[in-house]
């Protein structure tokens, strides 16, 4: 289980980019963070993966606390940060260098195989399209075997198309170890196909409005009228999020659920 | 310098056992290659020839400037007395500790100052200043702390080494992409995993081009060092030439030097490209 426990994080300007956020994630869980932009989505990810230090709050991974880049983290950035000097194989091997050399192996050719890179191993990352390049970043973060995976708008910089690919392809990376995991995305669509729980939240200070759950299995049909329903509540919580604080005065945490 | 072979990318590794090596699409580079080099040709071969049909026809005098048929007997018979290699391998041995010391402490420098605030606050603009002085404006000083030997000549190629690789290397690592340093981060490399893995190969294309340039400059300061007087060496067939009336020797050791400093500067590149083929960009070669 993943907990993040009363974070707050006040920039040295003094900008207020989280306040007070509590989440408990289950294992295996996939949640789902939307919000407007600047409401502390990536500084939410960013304190989790150690990148930054909280002003206060705590967050666990199973008891253990997280107070710098942990090995029960991984993040996968907005751009894919892949490093250009290594072929697509090392790139993906570079977080578990520590490993057998057999075992490394191994994991890399099945990662690469599950985000249908396979036949590209040997390439540079300038040789791959900018969907393919993130599917790499993802098999870097997904071969050390986290638990859990952080992905901040991993998809943002994608058409349409190449983004529903890539929702395949995680979940089958995510099949297979079965991570817990965060996404933030500002694509409702994409977080209603792939989270089990949607958190809203809302900006100035940062913290959480409201969260939706979704209870369907995977992969889910985006024709199905349950999914258009539950993308209406989303948009419907964003709106309501985005509107001046007086509004709303107690945010529905852990809110009504929603079946088909 | 072992950054070369730390970093070069390893296609033995995990890669090359992973998939079916899809090869890289390289192959017909150089047939599109040639057409520019022998376009580049056309003038100078055309002047060269026009020069030696002026002179033979008696068009022109050529005293002062030399038909390419005496040039290039010039050259042969210093190629053939030995005289030139003995004179190549004074230049080229000057150039080459010059060059040693210039690029290690420039890279030494420009590190520390692309890696610390305070540092580069410190030194770089008294180093900023020394690079203004007009490089032969030393030569004087250089003499009379160091004599008229060798060790005033080597300092002064090390000094035009040094600037270019100090900016290079300095530029190259304050510019290098935090993004990617937080890759390493996530992963938890050590001080020295992220120097060998991340920075190493990141600012590696810079400091070879910073090299480059450094080898350049060298060349030109080894011309104003052996002017100022040395009794062996391309700059003292310059003079000598100038002294003895021998344009024909002059427009020779130039020459050589123009072949010494392209064959160095290939050298490096040489070794620079496979570690860097990497890189987006078509680099222009040579
Ligand atoms: N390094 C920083 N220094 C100061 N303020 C920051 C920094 N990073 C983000 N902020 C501020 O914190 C707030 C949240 O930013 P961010 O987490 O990037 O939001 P989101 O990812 O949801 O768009 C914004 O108001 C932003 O201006
Ligand atoms: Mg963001």
């Amino acid at each position: 289980m993943f907990v993040v426990d009363r974070l707050t994080k006040t920039y040295a300007d003094g900008a207020r980019a989280l306040q007070s956020v509590n989440l408990a994630v289950e294992e295996g869980e996939i949640l789902a963070v939307v919000g407007g932009s600047g409401c502390g989505k990536t500084t939410l990810l960013r304190l989790v993966a150690g990148l930054d230090a909280a002003s206060e709050g705590a967050i666990t991974v199973d008891g253990e606390p997280i107070l710098g880049p942990h090995p029960a983290v991984g993040i996968v950035f907005q751009e894919p940060r892949l490093l250009p000097w290594l072929t697509v194989a090392d790139n993906v091997a570079f977080g578990i260098q520590d490993l057998p050399r057999a075992e490394r192996r191994d994991r890399v050719v099945q990662a690469l195989d599950k985000v249908g890179l396979a036949e590209h191993a040997r390439r540079w990352p300038r040789e791959l399209s900018g969907g393919q390049q993130q599917r790499v970043s993802i098999a870097r973060a997904l071969v050390a075997r986290p638990k859990v995976l952080l992905l901040d708008e991993p998809f943002s910089a994608l058409d349409a198309f190449t983004r529903a690919s890539l929702h395949d392809h995680l979940l089958a990376l995510w099949e297979a170890s079965r991570p817990t995991v965060v996404i933030v995305t500002h694509d409702v669509e994409e977080a209603v196909a792939l989270a089990d729980r949607v958190v809203v939240m809302r900006p100035r200070p940062g913290r959480v409005f409201e969260t939706i759950s979704v209870r369907a299995a995977r992969p889910r049909d985006k024709l199905a009228p349950g999914f258009d329903k539950a993308k209406r509540r989303v948009l419907n919580a964003l709106d309501r999020s985005l509107r001046p604080t007086e509004e709303h005065p107690n945010p529905t945490a852990g809110g009504a659920e929603l079946w088909w | 310098m072992d950054a070369s072979t730390i970093t070069k990318p390893r296609p033995s590794s995990l890669a090359a056992e992973a998939a079916d090596a899809a090869l890289s699409p390289t192959a017909p580079r150089s047939a599109v290659r040639a057409r520019p080099v022998v376009l580049g040709l056309v003038l100078p071969v055309a002047l060269a020839l026009g020069w030696e049909a002026a002179v033979r026809l008696g068009l022109a005098q050529g005293r002062l400037m030399p038909p390419p048929s005496r040039i290039f007997e010039a050259f042969w018979s210093l190629a053939r007395t030995g005289d030139l290699w003995t004179h190549v391998g004074a230049t080229l041995g000057r150039v080459l500790a010059g060059f040693a010391f210039g690029a290690l402490f420039g890279t030494a420098v420009g590190a520390l100052a692309g890696a610390s605030e305070r540092f580069r606050w410190f030194f770089d603009p008294t180093l900023q200043a020394l690079r203004s002085v007009p490089s032969i404006a030393w030569v004087p000083l250089f003499l009379l702390w160091f004599g008229i030997f060798e060790t005033s000549k080597i300092i002064l190629i090390a000094v035009g080494v040094f600037f270019p690789v100090y900016l290079g290397v300095a530029g190259a690592i304050e510019g290098i992409d935090r993004k990617l340093l937080e890759v390493g981060r996530v992963f938890r490399l050590s001080g020295f995993a992220m120097v060998r893995r991340v920075l190493l190969p990141a600012v590696l294309p810079a400091w070879i081009l910073a090299l480059r340039s450094g080898l350049g400059l060298g060349f030109m300061f080894v011309v104003a060092a052996e002017l100022m007087g040395a009794s062996e060496g391309l700059g003292y067939l310059l003079l000598d030439g100038q002294q003895m009336g021998r344009p024909d020797q002059i427009l020779a050791a130039i020459i050589a030097f123009a072949l010494l400093g392209k064959l160095c500067d290939g050298v490096l590149v040489a070794i620079g490209t496979p570690l860097t083929a990497w890189q987006d960009t078509r680099r222009g070669r040579l």
